[in-house]
């Protein structure tokens, strides 16, 4: 989370990109007033968003590999369940998710 | 649409367990319930050793809780003994008269413990030692008496004894045999083992056959006669004489049984609807008492019960280990040899060391160590691999574990290590740390340590110490995989040989296709499975399947390696370590352009540029000019060179234009894992070329061409391979061996893995006696490079530009 100013901000629907952007299983990078997001894709073409930081280290999640509805960590492979940004146990921590909707193919991020 | 019924009997881990593997593949089959005897959920019943000697408790040794059952849906029935089972009615039915009806039953009811048919066995005071109850009686026994008599000198009896004499009793074991543990041990290991076991304070009586236990006044118990007519004092008596299958319901319900419950390959009982797991069963006329069998047992199991309908239970090779504080002991297989086999013996009597192997036909058949069991899953792995041994028999003594040279102060008993001491140096776990996760959290396997503490889970160096910790707490509980059926990770139960076969023989060319062909349990694998399937599609079918980025690990995608604040790092290719002003000047240039902060030498003779922002890469490549390094790849990563003949006063064959040779031969190669080489110009030998995937150094008369050597984890000398007399025939060679390992060996194996598992003598037969095989060998690996472009250059040029742009909103 930012300053209180930011917090104060509302959240909105915010466009990033559209969903062919995004490889399947794979992810972009997205930077906002929030920081780095990770937008995930997977095989399903399900979108996700997440906080580009593992709660482990902070190591960026957009760089890793992507599978069923989880991604696993570049740095130590934990992995994070990418609906909600728990760690899978037995490793315990979360990373801030965001909701995401799809319109028309492209890809709205609220933040 | 309506749940079948699955009624277990029986409520100890073997069921259990098989009740954790069905809900993982099948959670919505069944309507569960579970009978259990006792009044408790299910517990780590191979912890008792420590609640009895006071290091646990009985809620540190749950392994599922009443809250997992109710979690789970399952109806769980504490404290009711099944008495009747009504194959007609397909319905089971308890001493109070609760009955539930089943689809399919799973009988679990393990085994009781042997009562000697003497007089007193029955009197107050007598104990066996099998469960929770025991457990406690003899906690309460040891702090209101002091003479207790352990009788059965096996695996039992002494764990009871070690635990009352903790609680301050004076305890004597009697045992029928010549010598303890006669089913694990010859008389040489028994001698010490009892040495090191009076030496703590406990007594022996051996050869004694117990006739009959008397009472006292009160109806307790007094002494403890034998056949000779010696009487010794006894105010508890521990019978821990051996175990039997709990097969009376069974039997009762007119099912086979002969030595235990028999079952098949399905562990199904005669009565298809009724299956059984665990201590109760007899498989092939074998019953088993250990742990590791009987998970092997839960898993078929499940799976049958899931209607997957894959997968037998062959029968375990089983290993035993005493968990005895301070007392390294492991057993195997035939041990005490006979007509056809040999032994290899190591007896240090003043070290307190002493190991034994039998050797059959040049494989391992059975053995015991006594004092350093170090190596104990080496040969173990190589007893149920049977694995030829003759090309190792030399050293198979000094043994090899799975210990790293560094990392743990030199450490290799892990006995001898403090509570304190560092374990695992990369992720800084200490033996406590382990013990504590094993005991409290129910952790049976190395993978379960590793997912549980992170120890020897980064470079495994520690993966030794930390299987010795494990098997010092759970015994023989602890089994290391068998690892030619190894599965290739959670998603699949297939081996990667049995993966690489059927890419070959079905021609299957995406990872799609090998997920479901191969019927992979996850819908697009994991992070351990992806990156080898990829890697096994390329080798197999070059220029026919498609590489996937997607299933790359990041620096294999990026091209360069990510670093811990993840920026990546820059290693460009400098041809057998040869640089020049203008390749210096131009990193120097691109050093300042991009404002890299740091720039490093590396051990493999280049420069490394870190620092890189990954959005800067395709720049700072194309501003460099210069190839791949693949530092970052399991590739082809460096020729290491020294100067040779060309300035060196020593030198005899110019080592530096071998390398770069070699290097422009190999350079793109993929592999299982990475690769280095290096090239020497003499025997001096200052490229270090002993410590490489592949090594050639100059003599005067030609290259000695070394293989399967390693720097890293485990420093490993190379081995020789042969001697060879021209520059091309160095390249060949080198090309035919890398392509060997490219194409059988196992990913993320590095050569000396390879060579270990196959042998030297398979390597040679197939690179220096077969020419024509050495020759297309060669043919198949420059296939393979041919028209493999420069990843920087197609970076540079544009390509995969979305892994690079940052999106902004």
């Amino acid at each position: 989370m930012g300053t209180a100013a930011e917090v104060l901000q509302v959240d909105r629907w915010v466009k990033a990109c559209r969903i062919e952007d995004i490889p399947r299983l794979g992810a972009r990078v997205v930077k906002s007033r929030h920081g780095d997001i990770a937008v995930f894709r997977n095989a399903e073409d399900e979108v996700f968003a997440l906080a580009d930081r593992c709660p482990h280290k902070g190591g960026p999640l957009s760089q890793g590999i992507v599978f069923g509805r989880r991604v696993a960590c570049p740095l130590h492979n934990w992995a994070i369940q990418l609906e909600d940004g728990y760690a899978a146990a037995p490793d315990e921590g979360c990373t801030q998710h965001y909701a995401v909707k799809i319109e028309a193919g492209e890809v709205f991020l609220r933040i | 649409m309506k749940r079948m019924k699955l009624v277990m009997v029986g409520n100890g881990m073997a069921g259990v367990r098989t009740i954790e593997e069905l809900l993982k593949i099948a959670p919505d089959l069944y309507d569960i319930t579970v009978f259990g005897a006792e009044p408790h959920a299910n517990y780590n019943r191979i912890l008792l050793s420590p609640v009895l000697a006071g290091e646990m408790t009985l809620t540190d040794i749950m392994l599922n809780d009443v809250d997992w059952y109710r979690q789970n849906g399952i109806s769980l029935q504490l404290g009711k003994k099944i008495v009747k089972i009504d194959r007609g009615a397909r319905k089971v039915i308890a001493a109070d008269g609760t009955a539930a009806e089943y689809d399919r039953m799973l009988l679990a009811t393990g085994s009781n413990p042997f009562i000697l048919p003497i007089p007193g066995a029955k009197l107050e005071g007598v104990l066996t030692y099998r469960d929770i109850q025991d457990t406690n009686a003899m906690i309460d026994a040891a702090a209101r008496y002091r003479h207790a008599v352990v009788i059965g000198g096996g695996l039992l009896g002494l764990e009871a004894a070690n635990g009352l004499k903790a609680r301050g009793m004076n305890v004597t074991v009697v045992h029928l045999m010549e010598w303890l543990m006669e089913r694990q041990l010859d008389r040489t290991a028994a001698g010490m083992l009892q040495q090191s076991l009076e030496a703590k304070g406990l007594n022996f009586l051996l050869g004694k056959q117990t006739a009959e236990i008397t009472g006292g006044t009160g109806g307790r118990v007094k002494a403890v006669k034998f056949k000779d007519g010696e009487e010794i004092v006894a105010d508890l008596v521990v019978m821990a004489v051996g175990i039997r299958p709990n097969t009376e319901l069974a039997e009762a319900a007119g099912l086979h049984c002969s030595r235990g419950i028999a079952v098949s390959d399905t562990m199904q009982t005669f009565d298809p609807r009724i299956y059984a797991v665990g201590e109760c069963v007899a498989h092939r006329g074998v019953a088993y008492g250990l742990v590791a069998p009987l998970f092997d047992m839960a898993k078929v199991c499940a799976n049958h019960l899931a209607h997957f309908g894959i997968g037998r239970y062959e029968g375990s090779v089983t290993s035993t280990k005493l968990k005895v504080t301070g007392i390294d002991l492991f057993s195997a297989g035939d041990f005490n040899g006979g007509d056809g086999t040999e032994d290899i013996v190591l007896h240090d009597t003043a070290g307190g060391v002493y190991k034994k192997l039998v050797i059959r036909d040049n494989r391992i058949v059975g053995g015991v160590l006594y004092g350093d069991t170090v190596d104990s899953s080496w040969y173990l792995q190589l007893l149920r691999d049977k694995q030829d041994i003759h090309e190792i028999r030399d050293h198979l003594m000094f043994g090899q574990s799975h210990l790293g040279t560094s990392g743990h102060q030199g450490q290799n008993k892990a006995a001898a290590m403090s509570d304190e001491m560092e374990v695992c140096g990369c992720n800084g776990v200490c033996k406590s740390a382990i013990v504590k996760a094993i005991k409290e959290r129910g952790l049976f396997t190395l993978d379960d340590v590793r997912k549980h503490t992170k120890a020897s889970s980064s470079c495994g160096s520690c993966t030794g110490l930390v299987e010795q910790i494990l098997a010092s707490i759970i015994g023989g509980a602890y089994q290391p995989a068998e690892s030619k059926s190894k599965p290739i990770c959670g998603c699949t139960d297939h081996s990667h040989e049995e993966v690489r076969r059927t890419i070959r023989e079905q021609k299957l060319l995406t990872i799609p296709d090998v997920i479901g062909f191969m019927e992979w349990r996850t819908p697009n694998g994991c992070a351990s499975c992806r990156p080898a399937l990829n890697y096994y599609l390329l080798s197999t079918w070059p220029h026919e399947a498609m590489d996937d980025p997607q299933s790359r690990f990041i620096n294999e995608r990026a091209h360069a390696n990510i670093q811990k604040d993840g920026t990546y790092s820059v290693v460009p290719r400098m041809w057998g370590g040869t640089t020049s002003a203008v390749e210096l000047r131009r990193i120097a240039d691109v050093v300042d352009k991009y404002r890299i902060p740091t720039v490093k030498l590396t051990g493999g003779q280049r420069i490394d540029l870190l620092g890189v922002k990954k959005q800067d890469l395709p720049k700072v490549w194309r501003d460099l000019g210069m190839p791949s390094g693949h530092a970052y790849a399991k590739a082809l990563r460096t020729v290491k060179t020294c100067v040779g003949s060309e300035w060196c006063r020593f030198g005899v064959q110019d080592s530096t234009n071998m390398g770069i040779a070699l290097e422009r031969d190999l350079w793109r190669m993929y592999a299982p894992h990475k690769v280095k080489l290096a090239v020497s110009g003499c025997p001096r030998n200052c490229g270090e070329a002993t410590i490489k995937d592949v090594g050639v150094i100059g003599v005067d008369s030609g290259w000695e061409i070394y293989v399967a050597g390693n720097g890293g984890i485990k420093a490993e000398v190379a081995q020789f391979l042969c001697k060879v007399k021209t520059r091309e025939e160095v390249l060949e060679y080198a090309g035919a061996f890398l392509q060997l390992y490219r194409e059988q060996a196992r990913y993320l194996d590095r050569t000396v893995h390879y060579v270990a598992r196959v042998g030297l003598d398979y390597v040679k037969r197939r690179i220096v006696d077969d020419a024509t095989g050495r020759k297309a060998l060669y043919e198949r690996l420059q296939y393979a490079l041919s028209g493999e472009r420069d990843p920087w250059q197609e970076r540079a040029d544009g390509e995969a530009r979305h892994e690079f742009e940052i999106l902004e909103v």
